[in-house]
């Protein structure tokens, strides 16, 4: 009945949902025991839930892809999916934003009253004698020892020339497919999929490096807080940014896209592009500023 | 409407699942919105058990019955089990219930993800609940969750981390869902200022849930990562702020109180409208003094935060910021009014339940206003009257319009009217003790009372008393509600009609009642006269 016209489309029952309701519930379940470190049971809980939720991604967007294949999906039903896409990365942004919004507090508002600054001279001369605001700080006690910090221009500059190419060679991707050419379709697909690794290998190597030589670490204050947790996360969606496009590089192979129908394509293009502009960001305030 | 015969023969193309395959693989919007009713309703439960143990310990001055670090565990799991189980999964589920039927739609935009909402919401509190046996005991600190004094607690703190993220999660969903049905799926002809008032204030509504879950997600993800991976958010030792917790949690705090009453506002613009036997006065008044109040919603979250220490401009524009909501909610006010004047008024429960709601509400809004004014709030910050002014909101505001809308709706739902009796009862008892039991936590507030504490100065003693029996008076009276409900889906004789009031409006109205499985198959046509509101094209 999909097919007919002006009758909308509406999913069979499906058993994905639950899965994935219990399989989070497992893992987030594993993860609280282990950090609580009771007994030891939460590491192979958390796993299991890992692997459960995997597993589910695999099964419900299977069955996705197969529908849409199938041609099941009107055009009321694309509108949905990317209405949702695009809300899901609004929420992204949100949740960024409360980052951010630490990042800009600690600097324009806590870390200069600690030091003495405003309403925060009493606070200054009763608890914190002696400290003079800076940035980077780790406070006035000085949390996690000396560090350095990384200069934006090295491997920060390398990687944002690598995820603003990877904006490019996405979108000459996108024109290929609109084009009708797959060799070059899939040529700078694999291109993106390559710089996004090559992303985070960098950051890989920039962590290892704050860790071992600079003493730069999660525990270093609140710069070291804010350095990490920001870039920990935009870390994070380039890995899932970066399965995304593996996958659509297969489906691309595979053939599963039309010059007019390939929202899954675009849905990922349009999540790269966000973690892109979530990098400049990042590389303005927390590596330039 | 012809078109409400022929949606039968559509139905057999899909197959119509039982047991529990029908309840766990749903991918209908009235079977999940089922779910989240009745989840609603058995949180409604446990909450109101813990507000029971509150009352309880509270009957008169002394230590009775817990220690006080129980009855902070269950202050702080009253709160967190209202707001996050049983308000607003009331709301998702008679969104999920009423917004399809109400533009002309077969389902959600996304059935499957509506699934996956509500099942999360369970694991959800499986979580939370659970902390309750865990070393260290429920969460204590309020559920505002403040640090450094919620990080000092046992092993819940994870478990209440992750209750808020699968919770979030799961409101994040639910409203990306509402949100896409709503813009996506209405049926030609629904304009966006032709809809009801209820699916306007949901489509504000979601917008609100999907800016400001994430925030809290955030911030409770930098409690887990000061607890457990030493960071420095909120540690002034390393350069961080406690404070900045509380900006960061009032920016989705604040929001957060207009998620809880908006859908409100829009359940009350349909049903005064029904039983005054008028059409909603200022519909397009109320779509935007709706936005406004989401819109300012966004500027105010320091009023909550006054007396923490602000610059003084701070303190003055938050509270001038706040004071300016009282003119989009005080224009709701006069419209549900002037809609029931001169209107041919009848009063069956949802009517008593929704006017109750009016004059309940608007209390908790002046109260609200007094509050802002940050002078006087340095007086009243943490103290019994701000207990009595969010509870005069949040109970007799927004539980209350869930039950006019569950009376409104039930017979829709299940095809049985319920009974009228009954249904009385459960008002009349509801409305006068829920004033015996918030009422006088006004004048505890302004002698000085402060909240949260399991002992008190005697001086305090017969208006805790008082109070007290309100409680438990309107504790028992919800029972009446659950008979009215059992009674309504399972043995209520009388059927209902399809257009169940006389002088209901809109597209819900023109189904069968109960409705078919899937609501509309083929979009309905629409008829002006027949909206909600009258026609306001012109």
């Amino acid at each position: 009945m999909a097919h007919q016209k002006g009758v909308y489309f509406i999913p069979h029952n499906s058993v994905w949902p639950i899965v994935a309701a219990v399989s989070l519930f497992t893992m987030l379940f594993g993860a609280a025991h282990w950090l609580n470190d009771s007994a030891g049971i939460g590491p192979p809980i958390f796993f299991c839930g890992l692997a459960l939720v995997i597993f589910m991604f695999f099964g419900w967007f299977g069955s996705v892809i197969r529908e849409s294949v199938h041609g099941n999906y009107n055009g009321q039903v694309d509108t949905s999916f990317r209405m949702g896409m695009m809300w899901f990365i609004f929420s992204e942004v949100m949740f960024f934003g409360a980052f951010f919004g630490a990042l800009f507090y600690a600097r324009i508002f806590s870390v200069p009253w600690l030091g003495g600054e405003g309403h925060g001279a009493f606070t200054n001369y009763f608890l914190w004698k002696g400290y003079t605001s800076s940035w980077p700080t780790n406070g006035p006690e000085g949390i996690g020892g000396a560090f350095q910090i990384m200069s934006p221009w090295g491997i920060p500059l390398i990687n944002t020339l690598i995820l603003l190419t990877s904006g490019v060679t996405i979108t000459v991707a996108h024109h290929a497919l609109k084009e009708g050419h797959q060799t070059r379709l899939l040529i700078f697909q694999a291109l993106t999929v390559l710089l996004g690794a090559f992303f985070l290998y960098m950051q890989a190597h920039e962590y290892i490096e704050a860790y071992t030589h600079f003493n730069l670490t999660l525990h270093s204050g609140i710069y070291g807080t804010t350095f990490f947790m920001l870039t920990g996360f935009h870390g994070l969606h380039v890995t899932l940014g970066t399965i995304m496009l593996i996958v659509i590089w297969f489906r691309c192979k595979k053939g599963h896209f039309t010059k007019d129908n390939h929202f899954a394509f675009e849905a990922v293009a349009w999540y790269w592009h966000f973690v892109d502009v979530v990098w400049l960001a990042l590389f303005l305030f927390v590596y330039i500023l | 409407m012809a078109h409400a015969a022929s949606q039968d023969h559509h139905d057999d193309h899909h197959d119509k699942p039982t047991g529990l395959r029908r309840w766990v693989m749903s991918t209908n919007h009235k079977d999940i919105g089922t779910l989240y009713l009745v989840f609603a309703l058995i949180m409604f439960f446990i909450g109101g058990a813990f507000a029971m143990g509150i009352r309880a310990e509270l009957f008169e001055p002394g230590m009775q019955l817990m220690q006080p670090y129980f009855f902070n565990e269950l202050t702080t799991m009253h709160a967190l089990v209202m707001i996050f189980g049983a308000i607003m999964p009331a709301f998702v589920g008679l969104a999920n219930w009423m917004v399809p039927m109400m533009i002309g739609a077969p389902d959600m935009a996304l059935p499957r993800m509506n699934n996956l909402s509500f099942w999360l919401l369970p694991f959800a509190f499986t979580l939370l609940l659970s902390t309750f046996f865990l070393p260290g005991g429920a969460p204590a600190a309020g559920w505002t969750m403040y640090p450094p004094l919620v990080l000092q607690g046992g092993d819940g703190v994870a478990f209440l981390i992750f209750f808020v993220h699968l919770s979030g999660i799961s409101s994040i969903m639910g409203a990306i869902n509402i949100i896409a049905t709503i813009l996506n799926m209405r049926a030609p002809g629904m304009d966006l200022l032709k809809m009801p008032i209820f699916v306007w204030t949901w489509l504000i509504t979601a917008f609100l849930l999907i800016a400001v879950m994430p925030v809290l997600a955030g911030a409770v993800t930098m409690l887990l990562t000061d607890k457990y991976f030493g960071t420095s958010f909120f540690n002034a030792a390393g350069g961080g702020d406690p404070v900045l917790y509380q900006h960061i949690f009032w920016f989705f705090g604040h929001p957060e109180v207009y998620i809880m009453i908006l859908p409100a506002f829009g359940i009350i613009s349909e049903v005064i409208p029904t039983f005054s036997r008028k059409p909603l006065f200022g519909y397009k008044a109320m779509v935007y003094a709706t936005a406004s109040i989401a819109f300012l919603s966004f500027i105010v979250w320091a009023h909550h935060m006054f007396t923490v220490g602000m610059p003084l401009g701070g303190e003055l524009f938050f509270m001038y910021a706040t004071m300016v909501i009282a003119v989009p909610t005080g224009v709701k006010v006069f419209n549900w009014v002037t809609t029931m004047w001169k209107g041919s008024l009848t009063f069956e429960t949802p009517m008593l339940f929704a006017v109750a709601f009016v004059i309940l509400f608007t209390i908790g809004g002046f109260s609200g206003v007094m509050l802002a004014l940050a002078p006087a709030d340095f007086q009243y910050q943490d103290s019994y009257f701000v207990v009595a002014h969010f509870h005069y909101v949040l109970v007799t505001g927004a539980a209350f319009a869930i039950m006019a809308g569950v009376y409104y709706w039930l017979p829709k739902w299940t095809g049985r009217m319920y009974s009228e009796t009954l249904g009385k009862w459960h008002f009349w008892l509801s409305v006068i003790s829920v004033n015996v039991l918030f009422f006088p936590q006004h004048f505890l507030g302004l002698a000085g009372m402060p909240r949260r504490i399991p002992d008190y100065n005697v001086a305090f003693a017969s208006f805790n008393m008082i109070s007290s029996i309100g409680g438990f008076v309107f504790g028992a009276s919800q029972l009446v509600f659950v008979a009215v409900i059992v009674h309504s889906v399972f043995f209520a004789k009388k059927k209902a009609a399809d257009r169940v009031w006389e002088g209901a409006r809109g597209l819900e109205w023109t189904l069968p009642s109960p409705p078919p499985f899937h609501s509309f198959t083929t979009p309905p046509v629409i008829d002006d006269s027949q909206l909600a509101h009258g026609d306001v094209s012109h």
